[in-house]
C-alpha cells in the first residue's frame, strides 16, 4: 500500500517542486501541495495531469483519492504572504 | 460508434456534463458527492452519468480526457476538471462564471 512517503519521493523525482508536501495515514485517501515552476503556462487540468504522469501506473490502480493542489511559485508566494 | 466517439456525442450535445459515480441523489463515492454539491449550490442545470452503470464508459472517459478519476466535469464539451478542481474554481466564482456561459 502506497504510503505519503512514497507518493512525494514520486512526485519529487519528476517534477522540480520548490515546496511538497503530501498527507494521509488511512493508505487510501491522500492530499498533495505541489509547488513547481514547471506549473508555469499551465491551467489546473495540465498542472495536476503532470502529477499524475509523475504518479505513472500507481496512480491508476492505487491511488483512489488523491487530492491536489498545484501552484506556480508566484501563486503559492501571492497566497503566503 | 466506439465509446470514445459516444462520449464526444454526449459532451457536445449537452452544455454541461458531470460523469460521476452513482446519482446526484445517490452519490456512490465521495468525490461524485461533492461534485453534485457544487452543481446544486451554482443552481447549475446538467446532465449526470453514472459510469457504474457501465464499465466501457467508466475506462473510456479516463482516456477520453487523459484523466485517471471520476468525477469528471465537461461544460461546452471541454473538461473541466475533477472534484479538487470543481471546488477550487467554485471558491474563486470562476465555475458559476463558466457555467452561465455553457452553451
Amino acid at each position: 500500500m502506497p504510503d505519503s512517503e512514497q507518493i512525494k519521493n514520486l512526485i519529487a523525482q519528476a517534477l522540480p517542486c520548490e515546496f511538497l508536501e503530501v498527507r494521509g495515514e488511512d493508505g487510501v485517501h491522500f492530499e498533495a501541495v505541489v509547488v513547481s515552476a514547471a506549473f508555469a503556462g499551465k491551467n489546473k487540468v495540465q498542472q495536476h495531469q503532470l502529477v499524475y504522469r509523475a504518479l505513472g501506473d500507481r496512480m491508476k490502480q492505487e491511488i483512489h483519492a488523491l487530492s491536489l493542489r498545484t501552484f506556480t511559485p508566484e501563486a503559492w508566494a501571492a497566497i503566503n504572504v | 460508434m466506439d465509446i470514445q466517439e459516444k462520449i464526444r456525442a454526449q459532451v457536445s450535445a449537452n452544455p454541461v456534463v458531470l460523469y460521476m459515480k452513482g446519482t446526484p441523489q445517490f452519490p456512490q463515492c465521495g468525490f461524485s458527492g461533492m461534485a453534485a454539491q457544487i452543481l446544486k449550490a451554482c443552481g447549475a442545470e446538467y446532465v449526470a452519468v453514472d459510469v457504474l452503470t457501465d464499465p466501457e464508459l467508466r475506462e473510456g472517459i479516463k482516456i477520453y480526457a487523459n484523466w485517471p478519476t471520476i468525477p469528471q466535469l465537461y461544460i461546452s464539451g471541454e473538461f473541466v476538471g475533477g472534484a479538487d478542481i470543481m471546488r477550487e474554481l467554485y471558491e474563486s466564482n470562476e465555475l458559476q462564471e463558466m457555467l452561465s456561459q455553457a452553451a
